[in-house]
């Protein structure tokens, strides 16, 4: 693990240096994607334009961009012109999107070569990846020799092939891409934690950026108020240097903000004395393990011991963030999804009988049980006699629990600490056994409060659980005070020196560029 | 049968339009016109049963189409007539991902319509979706301005005239509840014989006003007048180009009628409208059949009805849309409205970047009541004629150029304009921008008759011969037709001595 801090920088400085070419990247990369497509990660691989962009990625070298030919994975939620956009989904099976999102243009602009679309649960509605049309994606630790090595002696009456983990979601997709080294970074979206949950899970560092600085434009929407493009790396370094390419003021998305994050590198954060850590007694939720639990005691005290200023704080409001979202998100994807009729593009139908039996049935043919059950509540709740009982009233609740995290910034506290995830990774069978509404209001009920209230919040990947599985602590920071949030958990990710993962795939293309990739990161 | 309907209530309307001079202007229009309708007595239709008469009841809902380059939340352009779906961005076909973003334009046209119709404007307006599935409406809803509006509480004057006499004019006022920005609609193209429906997006996303008047109006003439003023206002401001054959203006008629005292009726809806003149013959036919409906003992349905030009009726229409429920929900994606005025305008913020209402204010140009009292006063013409002027596009123009031009009073000039002028370009179907005789060319005739070197019937004669368009100018009409007068003493006794001697002759 110590090598990792000492190659920091190696893929980036190699591939500036000439000792490795964007284009010998990116066939590593697409090698390795063949190598691990068991996992099920990527929708789309798109080979050829990934080998044209490294190319004219080498042409364009003297630019010094930000993320030179850094091969990258985008969640299938963005649009990328020329490839198909998929959401996971049978509605868009086939659609090729004719735009760039701003953030794949951004990406492509900074250098990035973008390999592939990443899996998903359909249209981000779910905490698995295990809902999508495409199939469940399988976390890369199910593969480790750290989690065989603790878990199969367990079970291992039990068939290896049903002891494998979901990778959470909905970005499980790119987290799974990211912990597997087929790509550098990806991006994935975060409504509710759909990039901190897997991130969690597999591994990685998974960056929520406040609502508003990153531009929207080219997501599929779940929720508008509340998604923003997730950012996943192996290190916290990258996802400052993601952060630093993405953001900026879109005129293409009016809720955007202009802002002074400085695309600088993150300081060696070395005193945190003058920092106040603020420890929320309701992320003390029913059905925290008790592994987590003690896991988040140790960074407390981490920090405690450090010289910070560590106080438990409470935001009492937290409690009802599940059933408001579960609102708020209904009624938003009701609207959103009434764009899907099959007409202008997109799965069709081909009853004829009338129009209105035409959009029924490309409605019924084209969406999953939950995405139509979301349909469904969603209308319900905004139907005029229940706007008020129930839309109305979720947006009040959604202020208080925004007011809450105010008010405790307000008293002097810098960041948030508190557990991302409830557990560590569920075997996929175990994790079936529940229906997605279930799984979503479980998993998410840690994340979520920091979508309500727009906040910046970060997964920092810090220990292996007793079975031999990620286990990731979440850090929420004040609206657009990214660098501060970025510093505090790059101290942190120091302290910690999560494991690398062992995976017999990545140690098969073993060589001396993949041990520049192996070691983390490219900034 | 439908017309003889219109014939009857056509001048049961007018009657009620005209209505005696009021106790004066009251604060609240609406109980002072019922007053005012009532009090008339006789002049309110009795029904057949000879009981109680009735009291009709319009308000109208105005679509109109705002003159931009391009669309309220896109940069599509906006055009009429242009090849089907040649206009559309990737927003206006809803393609996933994409976000609407405001147009300022839109949001300017508005600020100025708002306060030409003497509104507040709310400083901070906001957008919200309206859910309906329609081929025509790609998202699977509409974004407009439900909760909050741009603009509210204003009023429009307008005039009509009495039993058809220009001589007669009263000036009624109408409330205008509010004005809201919203998104137009696609257009659908139903091929009944091959069982398919065309969509067309060139019109989708198009910014559109919708000003909402409160029912003060009373009979077809009465909304045809106050949409009238309403159109002249908007091409005034250059607001919408406002043409209603073009569907840039489009008018919602809701009717009701009820008996004095009672609460108003349940109303129906007219859509389906396309000019100004069909206005107010859907509106008293609506009025009318409501009438005969309730006095044979049946009752009016909420219901919305089209009105059918060839036929001069309204028939139900066959959708549900008015019973839906469209699951009104704020548009996450466009941020509150901000408008600011002189006083609460950021000192350092970018004039860009804000909308200033006090600027926009001070630049209103002058408005058609403003211009007719204007030239009313500036030249002394009748207030019915400076109507005339300004309801033809460019008239008002051409008159003040042609007085510009001539030492004709006037007040003379006018009737030059109204008989001769107008009447020729509306015998032929000519706008006054195609009028084959110039202002200048009608000032050098006017000049020869005011400095007494035609007679007024030669110069009717030239004005013939000038409409012919061969470019001769008047002078050289009346030399080679031989009309000057003759202005001689010895060549008029001549001619004279002439005469005489032929009869002496005789």
């Amino acid at each position: 693990a110590a090598l990792k801090d000492g190659l920091r920088s190696q893929v980036s400085a190699a591939l500036k240096e000439g000792r490795v070419t964007p284009t010998e990247l990116c066939q590593r990369c697409l090698a390795l994607i063949k190598s691990t497509k068991f996992l099920n990660a990527y929708i789309t691989v798109a080979e050829e334009t990934a080998l044209k962009q490294a190319e004219e990625s080498e042409e364009r070298y003297k630019r010094g961009m930000l993320v030179y030919g850094i091969p990258i994975a985008v969640k299938d939620k963005k649009n990328a012109a020329g490839i198909e956009t998929t959401c996971a989904s049978n509605m868009l099976k086939g659609y090729i999107s004719p735009y760039n999102a701003t953030v794949v243009q951004k990406l492509l602009d900074h250098g990035a070569v973008l390999l592939g679309k990443t899996n998903l649960d359909e249209f981000a509605m779910g905490s698995g990846s295990t809902d999508g049309v495409f199939g469940p994606v399988r976390n890369p630790w199910s593969y480790s020799k750290q989690y065989k090595e603790k878990s199969v002696p367990k079970c291992h009456s039990e068939d290896e092939e049903s002891n494998w983990v979901i990778t959470g979601g909905s970005s499980g997709g790119s987290a799974a891409a990211v912990s597997s080294f087929t790509c550098f970074a990806a991006l994935g979206s975060d409504t509710g934690g759909s990039t901190r949950n897997p991130a969690a899970h597999c591994g990685v560092v998974g960056l929520k950026p406040t609502y508003g600085l990153i531009s929207r434009h080219g997501l599929i929407p779940l929720v508008n108020s509340m998604d923003v493009p997730g950012i996943l790396t192996r290190c916290v370094d990258d996802a400052a240097v993601l952060l630093g390419s993405l953001k900026k003021h879109d005129p293409k998305d009016s809720t955007t903000i202009q802002d002074d994050f400085k695309k600088k590198k993150l300081p060696n954060l070395t005193d945190v004395s003058k920092l106040s850590i603020g420890i929320p007694k309701e992320y003390h939720a029913p059905g925290l393990s008790s592994e987590i639990l003690a896991l988040w005691s140790k960074a407390a005290d981490l920090f405690r011991n450090a010289g910070a200023k560590v106080v438990e704080v409470s935001l009492p409001h937290t409690p009802y963030s599940i059933v408001c979202y579960h609102v708020l998100c209904t009624a938003e994807v009701a609207s959103n999804m009434a764009r899907f009729d099959g007409l202008e593009y997109g799965h069709r139908s081909d009853t004829k009988d009338s129009t209105e039996s035409m959009y029924a049935a490309t409605r019924r043919e084209g969406f999953n049980d939950v995405v139509r059950g979301r349909i469904l509540s969603g209308n319900y709740f905004l139907l005029k006699q229940n706007y008020e009982k129930y839309f109305v009233k979720a947006q009040k609740v959604r202020r208080l629990i925004a007011n809450d995290f105010v008010k405790v910034f307000r008293s002097g506290v810098d960041i948030l600490l508190t557990p991302t995830t409830l557990s560590d990774a569920a075997p996929y069978t175990e994790f079936i056994q529940e229906d997605n509404r279930t799984r979503s209001a479980q998993d998410d009920i840690l994340t979520q409060a920091a979508n309500m209230a727009g906040l910046p919040a970060i997964n920092v990947p810090t220990a292996l659980s007793e079975r031999g599985l990620p286990v990731g602590l979440q850090f929420i920071g004040r609206s657009f005070q990214e660098k501060q949030l970025l510093t505090v958990a790059k101290w942190f990710e120091k302290q910690v020196q999560f494991p690398v993962i062992q995976l017999e795939e990545v140690k098969r293309h073993d060589n001396a560029v993949f041990q520049h990739q192996k070691s983390a990161s490219f900034s | 049968m439908a017309a003889r309907g219109c014939g009857g209530v056509w001048r049961r309307a007018r009657q009620c339009g005209a209505g005696r001079p009021g106790p004066g202007p009251a604060p609240f229009p609406r109980r002072q016109r019922a007053v005012a309708c009532n009090a008339r007595g006789g002049a309110v239709p009795a029904g057949k049963s000879g009981l109680a008469p009735w009291i009709p009841v319009v308000g109208l809902e105005i679509h109109a189409q705002i003159s931009s380059n391009s669309k309220l939340f896109s940069g599509s352009q906006v055009q009429f007539a242009a090849p089907p779906n040649s206009l559309v961005s990737f927003f206006d076909a809803s393609l996933p991902g994409t976000l609407p973003v405001l147009n300022r334009r839109c949001v300017e046209a508005a600020v100025m319509t708002g306060l030409a119709l003497n509104c507040s404007i709310n400083k901070k307006s906001l957008f919200d979706r309206k859910h309906y599935f329609y081929a025509d409406l790609p998202a699977g809803y509409q974004i407009t301005q439900q909760r909050v509006p741009i603009a509210v509480n204003g009023s429009l004057s307008y005039s009509l005239c009495i039993d058809n006499k220009m001589s007669q004019m009263v000036t009624k006022t109408v409330r205008i509840k509010q004005i809201q920005l919203e998104q137009d609609s696609g257009k659908s193209l139903h091929d009944d014989t091959r069982c398919q429906t065309l969509v067309d997006l060139n019109r989708a996303g198009v910014g559109l006003m919708e000003v909402v008047m409160e029912p003060d109006m009373c009979s077809g003439e009465e909304a045809a007048a106050a949409v009238r003023e309403l159109q002249l206002i908007l091409q005034t401001l250059g607001s919408s180009q406002a043409v209603m054959a073009e569907g840039q203006l489009r008018v919602d008629a809701n009717v009701s009628v009820h008996h004095p005292g009672e609460p108003y009726g349940v109303r129906t809806e007219v859509k389906n409208i396309n000019s100004i003149r069909f206005l107010a013959k859907a509106v008293d036919y609506e009025i009318q059949r409501q009438i005969e409906e309730l006095e044979n003992g049946g009752t009016i349905l909420n219901e919305t009805r089209a009105f059918d030009s060839k036929l001069g009726c309204t028939v139900p229409m066959r959708d549900k849309e008015g019973k839906q429920d469209y699951r009104f929900m704020p548009e996450p994606n466009l941020p509150p409205l901000i408008l600011y005025d002189a006083k609460s305008l950021p000192a350092n913020m970018n004039h860009q970047q804000v909308i200033n209402i006090d600027w926009i204010h001070e630049r209103l140009p002058d408005l058609p009541s403003v211009k007719r009292e204007k030239l009313v006063e500036q030249y002394g013409i009748l207030p019915e004629h400076s109507f005339t002027l300004l309801n033809e596009d460019g008239l008002a123009e051409f008159f003040e150029s042609v007085v510009n031009q001539t030492q004709m009073k006037p007040k003379k000039v006018i009737g030059w304009i109204l008989n001769d002028l107008l009447s020729y370009l509306k015998q032929h179907s000519l706008t006054v921008k195609e009028s084959p005789v110039s202002s200048f060319l009608l000032a050098d005739l006017l000049n020869l008759l005011e400095k007494k070197e035609i007679s007024s019937t030669a110069a009717k004669q030239v004005l013939v011969e000038l409409w012919k368009g061969e470019g001769k100018t008047p002078l050289e009409i009346v030399k080679e037709q031989k009309l000057e007068l003759l202005q001689d003493q010895k060549e008029l006794e001549q001619i004279c001595q002439a005469v005489i001697d032929g009869q002496e002759n005789e």
